[in-house]
């Protein structure tokens, strides 16, 4: 069970209360697909993905990117049962979009190789770092980083 | 060998030119320890970094950034071979300092954060996936010393087991 200090729920719920979640959720997907573009794999029917600009103004990707944000959303407002606030979604990553469950594993013991989910939390993270500026101090950083691996674990866990 | 565009060379020196090294310097190893607390381990010599006031405001960590720093610099202006370069830094931190090499990786992420922090919008996605490949080579040059032990091979036998089958 992950314990969360006063501070930490006062962290994450600030930064999520701030986001304009139409505009964080498509600036964080595009980000992965164009610095990881093998995770463009998982989009193949979303339309023309070919570069750049085809990415950051394709409608579907502008609005998945929101309905992830909304996805977390929930992890924020259920922030003592993540796990089981995903365990729907965690099935849908795995039997529906077949998201290779080595990429959920976090820790040691983890592949060596790039993990989606890791990946997009990390275009995430940069998103809300060139945001935030000088707001994103290093222990903000270190409380979001660690919200964001709760719900990667927890979007791994279904998998069987 | 990394090959490299022109327009990613670009790229690469238009970050770094940005970068103030007594500044981000001295934020890099704040981050790095604060967000990834288990590297405390190599800094036994450095005094108070045991909680975030002391983290932040230690002179070591700072110098150390600005070291950090000035050695990315030698790879920004040498990024066609600077791999030949940092081969005795790495076999420093390899055979001296014994760092884990996938320590590299989190202090690569830590200055990419940092660095967003400051560019903000300016680290655009393309900017920030020529950067990070950047990142990537460093963090390989700086690994280019570390060894793999080999596994002895085991002197091969005759194959023996037509004996189980042998009609006596």
């Amino acid at each position: 069970m992950v314990a969360w200090s006063d501070q930490e729920r006062s962290i994450i719920t600030s930064i999520f209360s701030n986001l304009d979640y139409n505009d964080v959720g498509p600036k964080a997907l595009s980000r992965c697909l164009i610095v990881y573009p093998w995770t463009q794999r998982y989009f193949a029917s979303f339309g023309n993905l070919y570069n750049a600009d085809a990415i950051k103004t394709n409608p579907n990707i502008q609005s998945h990117g929101t309905k992830i944000l909304h996805g977390l959303d929930r992890a924020v407002k259920n922030m003592d049962d993540i796990k089981s606030t995903y365990a729907e979604l965690s099935v849908l990553h795995s039997e529906k979009l077949h998201v290779d469950p080595d990429n959920f594993k976090v820790g040691p013991g983890a592949p060596a190789a790039p993990r989606t989910p890791s990946l997009l939390s990390d275009c995430l993270t940069i998103v809300i770092a060139s945001k935030m500026g000088s707001g994103f101090t290093p222990e903000i950083q270190a409380t979001f980083q660690k919200f964001l691996a709760v719900v990667v674990s927890a979007l791994g866990k279904q998998y069987h | 060998m990394v090959k490299w565009t022109e327009e990613e060379r670009r790229i690469v020196r238009g970050v770094w030119e940005k970068v103030d090294i007594d500044e981000i310097g001295a934020e890099l190893w704040a981050r790095a320890l604060i967000v990834y607390p288990w590297i405390e381990r190599y800094f036994g010599s450095f005094g108070d970094i045991f909680t975030t006031t002391a983290i932040l405001n230690n002179p070591k960590l700072a110098a150390l950034g600005k070291v950090v720093l000035s050695a990315l610099d030698t790879a920004v202006k040498n990024i066609d071979n600077f791999k030949a370069m940092y081969a005795s830094l790495s076999r420093q931190h390899y055979e001296k300092i014994k760092v884990d090499p996938d320590n590299f990786r989190l202090l690569a992420e830590c200055i990419t954060i940092t660095i967003a922090c400051k560019l903000r919008a300016e680290l655009s996605p393309q900017v920030q996936a020529t950067w990070q490949k950047f990142l990537s080579a460093v963090v390989e040059a700086m690994s280019s010393q570390y060894k793999l032990k080999k596994k002895k091979k085991k002197k091969s036998r005759p194959d023996q087991t037509w004996r189980k089958f042998s009609i006596e």
